[in-house]
Parts: structure tokens; C-alpha cells; sequence
């Protein structure tokens, strides 16, 4: 549904020379929830303002619904862009309109049915994102998950496929930000709608998404299925999801420090238990987490074993023989995102 | 005496009226233009930007008394004479284009850019963008500098008074300069005092009931 090539953009201010977006190939499937993560100034509002051109690409491709955004004049852009919702961090309300009167401002643009006609609409909006009883109030006396339900009624005015969002839980509270995104998550299901969404917040991720890539200094670093990437051991969104137990585990615990990684068809602790028997080493539990991503456990063990390190190796290689991953060790480093 | 006072009124508030309404027509399209050709703005045009900005310093460098001279010859060809209010109106408008133009730029481009970009992001032209974007979410601002206008104008057009203009300015050089008739001096001065503070009054009660922030 929406597909960028080799998507690059250049910043030049004052001379200096910044690359925001670095070859990012992205890949969004219709109806799916997309995030993606990254660090302040990794590009992700770039590459969202890309998508839309509201930022042009100093080169590559962009293409929503099969059609390439890039190579299309202003008249078409315009067109293109009333298929693609938007919503923004600061909800970017008018606040000389009121809530009906903001909802109805893309329809007015596009000049969709009559004034009855669209009034019917923005009813319908307003009712579905549960503010059925704010269509005469001003933006400015609404609560912020209030204008964020808002922006999210006037970005689906006008029957968008695509909705962008950008940081759109980033300025609100822990229980808004659940509710905004099950509104998200909704949306998807009902309508339909394919959503790219950034964010700095993995559990953002964690709670929406069914797909997801990292962003790092304008690179996708890894994309993927949430759930594969969570359970992927060398994955970056796990190693930021399971948090090591210290900066050196080596140093701090002693003998050969390793992390393992399992997933639901495979049994952790039945495993580590397994392995001190057969190869006779000691094995002390530093620290073990299981989640449940995408409705199976996902689970993180940090192991000290101490015995001769031929055993150890051999222990390990039978760990991974049996579904369990042994991370590497550059994969402890911890990684920015 | 009182007669000639309530028609000096009058006429002054005629002259600044049709003056501020008539620089308004000018000014407000130039003060968009401003911010819609300026670096980084919706549509970018260096060239026309510098010109009209430059038109716009000169015209307010240039001290009112020198641009009422200066425009005489216009003056006469538009109004056939360059005695009475309605000849007035013409240097006071001039006069109070560039700077309400000023005054339209900053309020204008005072809109969060954020506002902008949503707009954009609904395929928005630009002249959508002004129309339901840029002029409404600046309409507090702008009834501001049309009461600053206003008000600058009410001082003007006591200058314009003093060269055969008419009005309160007319009637104080005439009565409290020429005939030393103090009292007439103190009582215009206190007519010109009185509808600055209930035009100033009524512009802001406008603004604050337009501002929805
Ligand atoms: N309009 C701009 N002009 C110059 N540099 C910019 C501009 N917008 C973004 N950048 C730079 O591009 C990089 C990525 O910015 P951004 O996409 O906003 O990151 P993020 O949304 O991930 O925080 C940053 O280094 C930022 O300074
Ligand atoms: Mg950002």
C-alpha cells in the first residue's frame, strides 16, 4: 500500500549539509499497522513528510496505492493527498473552528457533497471517534486525547486508505495514549486502513503494530513482523524490548555471561535445567523475562556458566539445536534507539 | 459653534473610515503577498518579495507630512481638488498601506506552521490555504492592526486637517491657532482623545471575542 525506494533527502542550511534520510526502502502492506522507530533526529518525520511530499525527496520513489507520488504534477498531488489522512503530534487544529467545524475542513477543500451532506458526515466522524457531544465546541477547551480523537475524525473525512501519524501519542499522558491507540488499532480493523505511524516509544510499537522497522541516522536498520523481531534474537527492537541485566555482565557476574533467546514453541527453563545436567556446568540465572508478543511468549535468559570451556561451547551449540537462540556478544552492546 | 464641532467629527471619522477601509483592500493582499513570496513561504518569489518590501520600507520611511505634498498631483487627478475630506483620503490611504501591509505580514505569518501543513496534507491549494487557514486563525491579530490603523490614521488626518484637509484638525489650527480661541483647541483635542478610545475599545473587544486560543 505504501512503498518508498531508495528514498533519499538532503538538508542543506547554511552550508551545512545534513542527510536525514539515507536509502530507506519501506514496505507496507494494505491494511496492516506499521511502526516506526527511531531516536530524536533518526529521520522519521522526514520519512513520514515523505510519503505525502509534503517533503520532497531529494531522490527515490514513493508509491501509495500503486500510484507514484513522485511522479505526479501539484493538481494530482493535491488528489493523492485527500486519499492519505494525516494526524500530528500537536493535533494542528484550527482554533478558529470549531470541532465540526475542523473535521469538515478536509471535505470542504475537496469539495465533497453539500453543506447537509457534509454536516451528515462530520456527525458520523465525530460519533465514531466517541465525541459525538463536542461538535460546537472549540478545540482550545478540549482535554488532549479530546483533539487528538478530533484530528483523527477530520484525517478520515474524506475516506482515506492511508493514514500517517506522526508522534500522535508522543504529547500525551500513559492512559490517553492506550486509548488513542486502541482507537488506532480500531480503525484498522473496521475501515480497513493501512497506517504508517512513527514514534520514539517502543511500546507504541508493542501495542499496535503488527509490523515495524528501526530507524537509525536515516538507515532502516531492521523491519520486519513485530513479533519476528521481537523474537528474533539480534534484533534491535529486542535487545531495546529486554533491557541488559549490566553494562558488563562478564565483569560484574563472572564466568561466560550469555543471553538466550526463545520463543513459544520452545521451552526456556526446561532447557537451561537440561543443560547443566547434560554437560555438567553450573548455571546461575541472572535474569529472565517473558512477554507475550503477538500472543505467543518471548523470552529473554541471562545465564553465568561456569565449567571448561569446551563444555560450554558444546552446551551452547546443543541450546541452539534445541530452538533456543544464543546472542551474540555484540549483540549485549546496547543499542541506541 | 457646536454644529461646526459635530460636523468636523464627522468629517474626520468619514476621512479615516473610508481610509482605513480603503488601505485595508490594499493592504491586506499585499501583507498575504508578503508572507506567501518570503524564503520558505508557500510560494516562494525572491524577486517580488524584495521589490514589495522595499515599495513598503519607502512608503513608511517617508513622514506623512512629505507624502501629503508629494502626492498632490495624484491627488488632484483622482479627486479634481486637493481641498476638503475627500482629497485627504487619498495621502491618508497611501499613507496607511504599508503600514497596515507590515502589520498584516506579522499577524499572518504568526500562524503555526503546523496549521499550514495540515492543510497541505488534505491537498489544499493556496488560495484554500489563505482563505480557511492563514486569514481565519490570524483574524484576532488582524483586527488588531486595523485598530492600530485606525487609530494612526486619526492622528494623520489632523495633519491632513492643517493643510485645508477639513475635520477636527481643520477646525483646531482654524479656531485655536489662527484665532486663538483656546477653549475650541481643548475641546477637539478632547473629540480626537475620546474616538481613539472608543475605536481602541471596540477593537479589542472584537479581537478577544475573535480569539478562540
Ligand atoms: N527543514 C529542515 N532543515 C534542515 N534540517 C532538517 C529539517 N528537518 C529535519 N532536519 C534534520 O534532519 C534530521 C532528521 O530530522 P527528523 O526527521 O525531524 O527526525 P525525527 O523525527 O526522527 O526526530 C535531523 O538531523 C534534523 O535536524
Ligand atoms: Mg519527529
Amino acid at each position: 500500500m505504501i512503498e518508498t525506494i531508495a528514498l533519499r533527502k538532503e538538508y542543506s542550511a547554511d552550508g551545512r549539509q545534513t542527510t536525514a534520510l539515507d536509502g530507506v526502502d519501506l514496505s507496507v502492506a494494505a491494511g496492516e499497522v506499521y511502526g516506526v522507530l527511531g531516536a530524536s533526529g533518526a529521520g522519521k518525520s522526514t520519512l513520514l513528510r515523505c510519503v505525502n511530499l509534503l517533503e520532497r525527496p531529494t531522490s527515490g520513489t514513493v508509491r501509495v496505492a500503486g500510484e507514484e507520488l513522485t511522479a505526479l504534477g501539484p493538481a494530482d498531488l493535491r488528489a493523492a493527498r485527500r486519499r492519505i489522512g494525516m494526524i500530528f503530534q500537536h493535533f494542528n487544529l484550527l482554533s478558529s473552528r470549531t470541532v465540526a467545524g475542523n473535521v469538515a475542513l478536509p471535505l470542504e477543500i475537496s469539495g465533497t457533497g453539500t453543506r447537509r451532506e457534509r454536516s451528515a458526515r462530520v456527525a458520523e466522524l465525530l460519533e465514531y471517534v466517541g465525541l459525538g457531544d463536542k461538535a460546537e465546541a472549540y478545540p482550545a477547551t478540549l482535554s488532549g486525547g479530546q483533539r487528538q480523537r478530533v484530528a483523527i475524525a477530520r484525517a478520515l473525512a474524506d475516506h482515506p486508505r492511508v493514514l500517517l501519524s506522526d508522534e500522535a501519542t508522543s504529547a500525551l499522558d500513559a492512559d490517553t495514549t492506550r486509548s488513542i491507540l486502541a482507537l488506532l488499532r480500531r480503525l484498522a480493523g473496521e475501515l480497513g486502513l493501512t497506517i504508517l505511524l512513527i514514534t520514539h516509544e517502543l511500546d507504541v510499537v508493542r501495542e499496535v503494530c503488527d509490523s515495524a522497522a528501526v530507524l537509525a541516522a536515516g538507515r532502516l536498520v531492521e523491519s520486519g513482523t513485530v513479533a519476528d523481531l521481537l523474537a528474533r534474537p539480534d534484533s534491535v527492537l529486542a535487545a531495546q524490548a529486554f533491557a541488559p541485566v549490566a553494562a558488563d555482565p562478564a565483569a560484574a557476574y563472572g564466568g561466560r555471561v550469555v543471553r538466550v533467546a526463545f520463543t513459544g514453541q520452545a521451552d526456556g527453563q526446561a532447557a537451561v535445567g537440561e543443560l547443566a545436567r547434560r554437560y555438567e556446568l553450573d548455571v546461575r540465572l541472572l535474569a529472565g523475562t517473558v512477554q507475550t508478543i503477538a500472543g505467543q511468549p518471548v523470552g529473554r535468559l541471562d545465564l553465568a556458566l561456569d565449567g571448561p570451556a569446551d563444555r560450554i561451547d558444546a552446551g551452547l551449540a546443543w541450546l541452539a539445536d534445541h530452538g533456543l537462540a544464543v546472542l551474540p556478544d555484540d549483540a549485549w552492546a546496547e543499542v541506541a534507539v | 459653534m457646536t454644529a461646526e464641532l459635530i460636523q468636523a467629527t464627522l468629517e474626520t471619522l468619514q476621512m479615516v473610515v473610508a481610509s482605513t477601509v480603503l488601505s485595508a483592500i490594499v493592504g491586506l493582499p499585499v501583507g498575504v503577498l508578503l508572507v506567501l513570496s518570503a524564503r520558505g513561504g508557500l510560494r516562494p518569489a525572491p524577486v517580488l518579495n524584495r521589490i514589495l518590501g522595499l515599495i513598503v520600507n519607502l512608503g513608511r520611511s517617508l513622514p506623512f507630512i512629505i507624502l501629503m505634498i508629494a502626492v498632490i498631483p495624484f491627488t488632484r487627478l483622482l479627486v479634481g481638488t486637493t481641498i476638503g475630506s475627500a482629497a485627504a483620503i487619498v495621502p491618508l490611504t497611501i499613507g496607511a498601506i504599508p503600514f497596515l501591509a507590515r502589520l498584516v505580514e506579522s499577524a499572518v505569518s504568526d500562524v503555526d506552521p503546523g496549521l499550514v501543513e495540515a492543510a497541505q496534507a488534505m491537498g489544499a491549494r493556496t488560495g484554500q490555504i489563505v482563505g480557511k487557514v492563514l486569514l481565519p486563525e490570524s483574524r484576532p491579530a488582524l483586527v488588531r492592526a486595523l485598530t492600530v490603523t485606525f487609530v494612526t490614521l486619526i492622528g494623520y488626518s489632523a495633519m491632513a486637517g492643517a493643510v485645508g484637509g477639513g475635520g477636527l484638525g481643520d477646525l483646531a489650527i482654524r479656531y485655536g491657532y489662527q484665532l486663538f480661541q483656546t477653549n475650541v483647541m481643548v475641546v477637539t483635542v478632547v473629540l480626537l482623545v475620546v474616538v481613539v478610545q472608543v475605536f481602541q475599545l471596540l477593537g479589542d473587544r472584537i479581537a478577544r471575542r475573535l480569539d478562540r486560543r
